[in-house]
């Protein structure tokens, strides 16, 4: 995997709890995901998947070991530092949706892209409606977040880590709250990012299905990565 | 750009809540209400109290107090013999009384020039006071007529606020008008237009026309004194143009009064008392009533302070799910606390600018409520200072205790792991 474009990698990362006792939830861990790869992480409950996920996203900084994102160093870096480089290059889908009820659908889609402030307003509207089209919700566009579904706020929310175009996708149990018809949709979602628009996604999951549509599973177990 | 998105998000924010932000922005809106009616009734209470006797007091006063000579003639003699070696001299001539025209300033036309070019000096307005006799009836009643000035009387010394009938016109056109005391007008009977006669010291009668009533508030003066103009006084006395008994002068600079007194003093050789000198100790009253109102008003408004504070808690605890996702999507923390900061100045503006406009109309309330007072006859209603001053200071105060009480929810905001809420789900 040397001979790839690495958009994320870790380091001997390492990982304490210190509540109620001390503990390693992860183990020296190396991870390399290359450009345009959709990987999934799998493993049992407490495995350390999610833990792992959180230092991949740079929101958790209480790790040892390394951290690359896009060849530059990120462990250590300050907190303002890092919220930018979330804000350009990491776009997260989590199990809920976080998505502000006082906003418009619209409004929750281009809040990143605001803040980023690459794009003006009006591009940023057509951008988000172009993802909303393309995810078969465009029609929601101007509802409040918290007058539609479920299974539709998680596609919002997929529209807006998507609207800064962040070089990797990062999910946790994107499915875990929605039905099989909607975990289903979200899947679909997930492929055609990756295949039509070569982004990178990483994707925790218990979720067996949706971890065998991915190019890689990679398996934890206890603070390890087992199998990749 | 980066600004209008944060505050974007506040206003956002604040219509989810946006009962309870109504109720923090009415607290401010009402201590910053109270404050400016409260300090504008108060501070007009204080100048009317304290224009009692500023307004009518000169700030330095030239005259000729009557004394005896500082040395006598004789003792000059006396010396002069004692150094020759003669011991054993003495005289019982104790002193030469005082004498002639005493009360007058001297050269009081030419200190009057003086003192007009002086730069520091407001005006001046001179005064020649007597003491008379009106016959009323049978019996003499005892008197004293003032000759001013009416036109600088009034400019400097607010002369027309304690006239209850007349005008200041009328006394300086009417040759041989008085403007009677109004305790001394009730004991003679005598209305407008009358004629009483006036008896000076010296038997001199004349007889002078009532052209107006005038009432300080204190019986005793009011019992008293009347006022003439400077020429009258100055023929009922058979006095020249010159005979002043005393030079009125009004500075543009208060404090400067008692140096500049002593230094008159000296420079014109006549006596001379500084407004500080004749009433110390009138400033202490204003200055307790000033600080009950700020006292007052503070309370009030960190009263509404914790209101804005327990607000701004309850909306962050509510929106912890929209703070962690705005920080996992690339809001810094101190993107975070602006908005709420922001927050909490919107509530602190909003209800400060009402809080402006209802100050104002409960001023405006004030100043109409019906107020009789006895020292000034022109006076009806509460006496209400409108100084801009009381609502620059209540929206400082309002932005100030509103930025506080936000600050700390405000940074406990910016504190808030994303990762820790996001897991806990």
């Amino acid at each position: 995997m040397s001979n790839g474009d690495p958009v994320i990698e870790t380091r001997k990362v390492s990982k304490y709890f210190h509540d109620p006792v001390t503990a390693q939830v992860l183990k020296e861990v190396d991870l390399v995901v290359q450009r345009g790869e959709y990987a999934s992480i799998v493993g049992k409950s407490g495995c350390g998947k999610s833990t792992l996920m959180y230092i991949l996203s740079t929101m958790d900084t209480d790790y040892e070991g390394e951290l690359f994102l896009d060849g530059e160093r990120i462990t250590g870096l300050s907190n303002d530092r890092l919220s930018r480089i979330r804000n350009e290059k990491i776009g997260f889908v989590f199990q809920f949706h976080y998505l502000i009820s006082e906003f418009s659908v619209l409004d929750n889609i281009i809040l990143p892209g605001l803040k980023l402030g690459r794009f003006s307003r009006a591009e940023l509207e057509e951008r988000a409606m172009g993802h909303l089209r393309t995810m078969g919700i465009d029609h929601q566009a101007r509802k409040m977040a918290n007058q539609i579904s479920g299974g539709e706020k998680q596609r919002v929310a997929i529209a807006r880590a998507l609207i800064n175009d962040p070089l990797i996708l990062m999910c946790d149990e994107p499915t875990g709250n929605l039905d099989s018809r909607n975990s289903a949709i979200v899947e679909d979602i997930f492929k055609r990012i990756s295949s039509e628009h070569h982004r990178s996604l990483l994707v925790v999951t218990h979720d067996d299905e949706l971890a065998s549509r991915t190019d890689r599973i990679i398996t934890m177990d206890d603070g390890r990565i087992v199998a990749s | 750009m980066a600004f209008r998105l944060l505050l974007g998000i506040s206003s956002t924010l604040l219509r989810a809540r946006l009962r309870q932000s109504i109720v923090a922005a009415v607290g401010v809106t009402f201590s910053i209400a109270m404050y400016i009616a409260l300090s504008g009734f108060m501070n007009g209470l204080n100048s009317l109290l304290d224009g009692l006797i500023l307004n009518r007091t000169p700030h330095i006063r030239l005259y000729n107090e009557i004394r005896p000579v500082d040395e006598q003639p004789l003792e000059r003699a006396f010396d002069h013999y004692s150094a020759g070696g003669n011991a054993e001299a003495h005289h019982f001539i104790s002193r030469i009384k005082p004498k002639g025209d005493e009360a007058r300033v001297r050269n009081a036309l030419g200190i009057m020039d003086a003192l007009r070019k002086d730069p520091r000096v407001l005006g001046i307005a001179p005064k020649v006071a007597a003491q008379v006799m009106f016959n009323v009836g049978t019996i003499e009643v005892n008197g004293a007529v003032n000759g001013i000035d009416p036109k600088e009387e009034d400019r400097l010394l607010h002369f027309s606020d304690y006239l209850v009938q007349g005008t200041v016109a009328q006394l300086a056109n009417t040759g041989n008008g008085i403007v009677l005391g109004k305790g001394l007008a009730d004991k003679m009977q005598v209305g407008l237009g009358d004629v009483v006669q006036v008896t000076s010291i010296q038997g001199d009668r004349t007889m002078l026309k009532v052209v107006g009533f005038y009432q300080s508030g204190m019986a005793d003066f009011d019992n008293v004194q009347c006022f003439a103009t400077v020429s009258t006084v100055q023929n009922l006395l058979v006095r020249p143009r010159n005979y002043i008994t005393d030079i009125q002068v009004r500075l543009h600079d208060l404090t400067l009064a008692p140096a500049m007194a002593r230094e008159y003093a000296a420079r014109f050789g006549v006596d001379a008392i500084d407004i500080q000198t004749a009433n110390a100790q009138f400033e202490t009253g204003s200055a307790v009533r000033n600080i009950i109102s700020y006292v007052v008003s503070i309370v009030l408004l960190v009263v509404a302070g914790f209101g804005i504070y327990n607000i701004l808690n309850m909306l962050i605890y509510e929106k912890l799910d929209s703070i962690a996702i705005l920080k996992a999507t690339g809001f810094s923390g101190g993107d975070v606390r602006t908005i709420f900061i922001n927050l909490s100045l919107i509530i602190g503006i909003c209800g400060g600018l009402v809080g402006l406009a209802l100050g104002w109309l409960l001023q405006l309330v004030i100043d109409r409520i019906p107020f009789k007072f006895e020292a000034l006859p022109t006076v009806t209603t509460y006496p209400v200072d409108y100084d801009p001053m009381y609502p620059t200071i209540g929206i400082l105060f309002a932005l100030i205790t509103t930025f506080v009480a936000g600050w700390f929810p405000a940074r406990k905001a910016s504190q808030v792991d994303p990762v820790e809420i996001i897991r806990g789900k």
